[in-house]
């Protein structure tokens, strides 16, 4: 059987990619004879005059062919004599970097292009660069346009120099530069008669020999459980792909991170009954005890892996909203998916330099290094030793977009450091000794929505039927806890964090918390509600805006109007309405006793 | 050390299976959908694979646009049972008592019977993914589709706004309403799956292979006559001829090739040697350029 390259082709917008896999298609008669007739017949009409327009045959999409730009990941497949083939063309265009680097993801190798004429360009070093943190061993550089050049191989040379330059010190096992014309054809399938100066092979026949077999560093067997099957009670297995090692009946591993003992049983490659089974295969595997796992646990053979609930991470920024620290997101590694915070930006990694710079927030298609905390322990492994143990996305709570690709570097093994203290008096017995049931009631809405005048009279309802209480007052706090943080959306996350933290300890502590604070994007209410638990109950004080803006108890709204404050939530700056707040009260409808009954009678509902 | 290599068609069926197996667990209501055609047969015997010795975890569901090959009924119910899966039959009756049919009622007649049942059948069940058994080399616009595809509430796909793929880490999560395309043969070519279906003796419907038919021409395409339902122009006569189908789908709308392939290693050998790829056979593609991705944008699969 043929083996099977994946490769991907990137470069800037007008490099010629797509025009140098359908020239590559053509000349290697890859094509079938009705695409071949499309391609001639749509050139006809398109921007070459009649002659060949080999990128139609990989630019698909429509908006795509009126904007004369790739925008997505196109996939094609193809067979020579040798091998097997599927090429991802990738965009250039700076928007959709995230799509190129879903390609590279994809691929073994990666065909980079810069154009003979202008050399090597940030785009060029950009591409290089997520090539190699996506994990991409083996680069081609095409130099295209050659002809442009009068195939000068002086000026070849430099830009093979510069390129060299840029991959020196990546972590790649092979680089090959390659003076082509997709347009012409010049080593494309064979060697050109206008390069005698080049020795090297063409790119097909370069793509077709090439070696790109992993190296593995780690013998030890890895499988992520991807699922546990249950048909019947006499039978367990635990379904999943081997992504590293081997295993055979009889061995045995460990289950982690219940960090148990047991031995292979049974083993199942798909549905066929086997002795063993090897690094890529699709496996069900029976142990010969009981064991604690489920979707998410590993099974392995090696002594060194562990699990922790903090790592460090280079992480491409792939989201139109911005990243800022604090911020909650489901991270999924292996198939283990996971509450997590970016606790801290290290520093962002210039694309063109590589860099290091400081930042405290983060913008599409930028390379960031952070630290990552995770809610519970999750085994995971460097990128390094294991890809797919050492992958990760980041999937944004709210809106379910992948905000972000990137690789473990590192475990930070917080775990072991800071032990949580287990005390004697729990939670419970704290709140027994009250003889309630600890709250946090969060109050969120406009600036003069009447929150905190509300959130007052809510407590001394409370207080006086005998309950315990504390009252946190966004302004109050910002003049103690939070006395070091401003306004910019960073401190506003960790403004949240802290309240929503403190909020929890109160109730630890058998109180129930009051907090006003207009706290207007869902994502942070989320991951407050996340931190406190089921003693979150929301508030929503709904009061219209205009009604706010014409109470404007502070003077603010007149101020933001007038552009003295920036980013004023509800003028310059959204508020997200909750969904589904627990309570909901629109205090322009209502005198502030009648609101204060309404609001109390529902909390009651939860405190019984 | 060089870890063991695996066959190009080790890591398909591997990389499918796993994507099945994802889908089973992360998402709460999925469906299988079942065309009965040789690509469905391929996804099939997977899923058989990927779960075994349990059943698949979730139902199949064909969307019967009331004008399939009789083979083709006759094969999906004798599979369904053999194998003793659930399969839901979804049929948009409100079109077929208005008597929408393929002759009178062109390119609306896919949307109505097709993408419509579709829809209806998605809806009613309340499935949050859909595999489907969609190829990445089938077509243009199909080259640059996720593996995970996803939809608005209204089943209407956004070419620009998918969500990044990186590695095996599929982002299953979707909003309340949405849902999710899946498609495990992506990265598939014609020729992996004839391979594969030879290599796992994979059962498929008669039709694929070369028998004496009733056919006419028409506007170039060989159709067959497969019950009285088929209108005749006055020009036209019913012939027999030794004839095979690429892709099967509505009778009147499917385009046979005149072929003595009648085994799989003959139609793997013409298959391999094919002039002509495969979507020409099927006439509903060559209408405008990116009538593909038109449809889909209007949720078709």
């Amino acid at each position: 059987m043929k083996s099977l390259l994946k490769f991907i082709t990137c470069g800037s917008v007008d490099d010629g990619k797509s025009t140098l896999i359908g020239h590559m298609l053509y000349d290697a008669k890859l094509l079938f004879a009705d695409q071949e007739k499309a391609l001639e017949l749509d050139s006809k009409v398109g921007s070459r005059g009649g002659e060949i327009d080999y990128s139609l045959l990989l630019d698909g999409l429509m908006a795509e062919r009126e904007q004369g730009i790739t925008i997505d990941v196109a996939y094609r497949y193809f067979t020579t004599d040798n091998r097997s083939f599927i090429v991802a063309d990738t965009p250039g265009h700076e928007e959709y970097t995230r799509n190129m680097a879903v390609g590279a993801s994809f691929a073994d190798l990666a065909v980079i292009l810069v154009d003979a004429t202008k050399g090597v360009i940030t785009q060029t070093k950009r591409h290089a660069r997520i090539c190699s943190l996506m994990g991409i061993k083996h680069l081609v550089l095409a130099v295209n346009k050659m002809d442009l050049i009068d195939f000068d191989e002086k000026r070849f040379a430099e830009i093979k120099k510069d390129f060299l330059q840029l991959t020196h010190g990546f972590n790649i096992e092979s680089v090959q530069v390659i003076p082509v014309s997709a347009t012409e054809g010049d080593n494309i399938t064979t060697n050109s008669e206008n390069t005698l100066w080049y020795d090297g092979m063409p790119l097909l026949p370069y793509l077709e020999g090439v070696d790109v077999q992993k190296d593995n560093k780690l013998d030890d067997f890895i499988m992520p459980v991807q699922r546990v099957s249950r048909p019947n009670h006499t039978f367990r297995g635990f379904q999943g792909q081997v992504e590293a090692g081997n295993i055979s009946v009889g061995d045995e591993i460990i289950t982690l991170p219940s960090q148990e003992k047991a031995k292979v049983q049974s083993l199942l490659v798909t549905d066929k009954e086997v002795d063993s089974a090897i690094d890529g295969q699709p496996v069900t595997i029976q142990l010969d005890r009981e064991v604690d796992v489920s979707r998410g646990n590993v099974l392995t053979t090696s002594k060194q892996m562990q699990s922790a609930d903090m790592f460090t991470a280079t992480i491409l920024w792939m989201d139109d909203t911005k990243l800022v620290p604090g911020r909650n997101y489901l991270v999924k590694v292996g198939t283990k998916t996971l509450p997590g915070t970016v606790m801290s930006i290290k520093h962002k990694i210039d694309i063109n330099t590589g860099k290091q710079i400081p930042a405290d927030q983060i913008f599409k298609n930028e390379l960031v290094e952070c630290d990552i905390s995770l809610s519970e322990n999750m085994v995971f492994d460097t990128f390094e030793n294991n890809e797919a143990l050492g992958g990760l996305i980041l999937i944004d709570r709210v809106s379910n977009m992948t905000s972000a690709c990137g690789v473990i570097e590192h475990s930070l093994r917080r775990s072991t450091n800071v032990v949580w203290q287990e005390t004697d008096i729990t939670r419970d017995i704290r709140a027994q000794q009250k003889g309630q049931k600890p709250l946090t009631l969060w109050f969120t809405g406009l600036s003069g929505s009447g929150k905190s005048t509300l959130a007052n009279e809510v407590e001394k309802r409370l207080v006086s039927t005998g309950h315990h209480t504390m009252l946190l007052d966004g302004d109050n706090v910002r003049h103690g806890l939070n006395k070091n943080l401003g306004f910019k959306e960073g401190d506003r996350v960790e403004n949240i964090r802290r309240i929503a933290e403190v909020s929890k300890l109160m109730n630890d502590a058998g109180i129930i918390t009051l907090t006003s604070f207009i706290s207007p994007y869902e994502s942070d209410r989320h991951s407050a509600r996340e931190v406190i638990g089921d003693s979150y109950i929301e508030i929503y004080v709904s009061t219209p805006l205009e009604e706010c803006e014409k109470r404007d108890v502070k003077g603010l709204y007149k101020k933001a109007r007038n552009g003295e404050i920036p980013n004023f939530t509800g003028i310059s700056s959204p508020y997200e309405k909750p969904v589904n707040p627990e309570i909901e009260i629109d205090t322009s409808q209502y005198s502030l006793e009648e609101a204060t009954d309404y609001v109390v009678k529902q909390i009651m509902k939860y405190l019984d | 050390m060089k870890t063991q290599e695996l066959t190009h068609l080790d890591q398909l069926e591997a990389e499918a299976i796993y994507i099945i197996r994802e889908v089973a667990a992360e998402c709460e209501n999925p469906v299988m959908l079942y065309s009965i055609g040789k690509d469905s047969s391929v996804m099939l015997h997977l899923a058989m694979k990927a779960f075994y010795p349990e059943k698949p975890p979730f139902p199949f569901m064909h969307v019967n646009t009331t004008w399939k090959f009789k083979e083709m009924i006759e094969f999906r119910n004798r599979k369904a049972k053999e194998l003793g899966i659930e399969m839901i039959e979804v049929i948009n009756e409100e079109a077929v008592e208005q008597g929408i049919n393929p002759f009178d009622h062109g390119s609306a007649y896919t949307d109505i019977m097709k993408t419509q049942a579709l829809k209806q059948g998605l809806d009613k069940y309340g499935f949050d993914a859909a595999f489907g058994g969609g190829r990445r080399d089938e077509e243009k616009s199909r080259a640059k589709e996720r593996v995970f595809s996803f939809r608005n509430k209204n089943h209407a796909w956004d070419p620009k706004n998918q969500k990044p793929e990186m590695w095996k880490l599929y982002n299953t999560r979707i909003n309340k309403g949405e849902s999710m395309r899946v498609f495990p043969l992506s990265n598939w070519t014609e020729k992996d799956i004839w391979q594969y279906i030879r290599k796992e003796n994979i059962d498929i419907v008669p039709l694929y292979f070369a028998k004496e038919r009733p056919v006419v021409e028409r506007d170039g395409n060989i159709v067959m006559v497969d019950d009285d339902r088929m209108k005749l122009e006055p020009n036209e006569e019913v012939k027999m001829k030794k004839v095979r189908f690429r892709t099967l789908g509505c009778y009147p709308l499917t385009g046979g090739v005149e072929s003595d392939a009648d085994t799989l290693d003959e139609i793997i050998e013409e298959t391999l040697g094919a002039v002509s790829s495969e979507r020409t056979s099927r006439v509903i593609d060559q209408e405008a350029a990116g009538s593909m991705e038109r449809r889909k944008r209007e949720g078709y699969f």
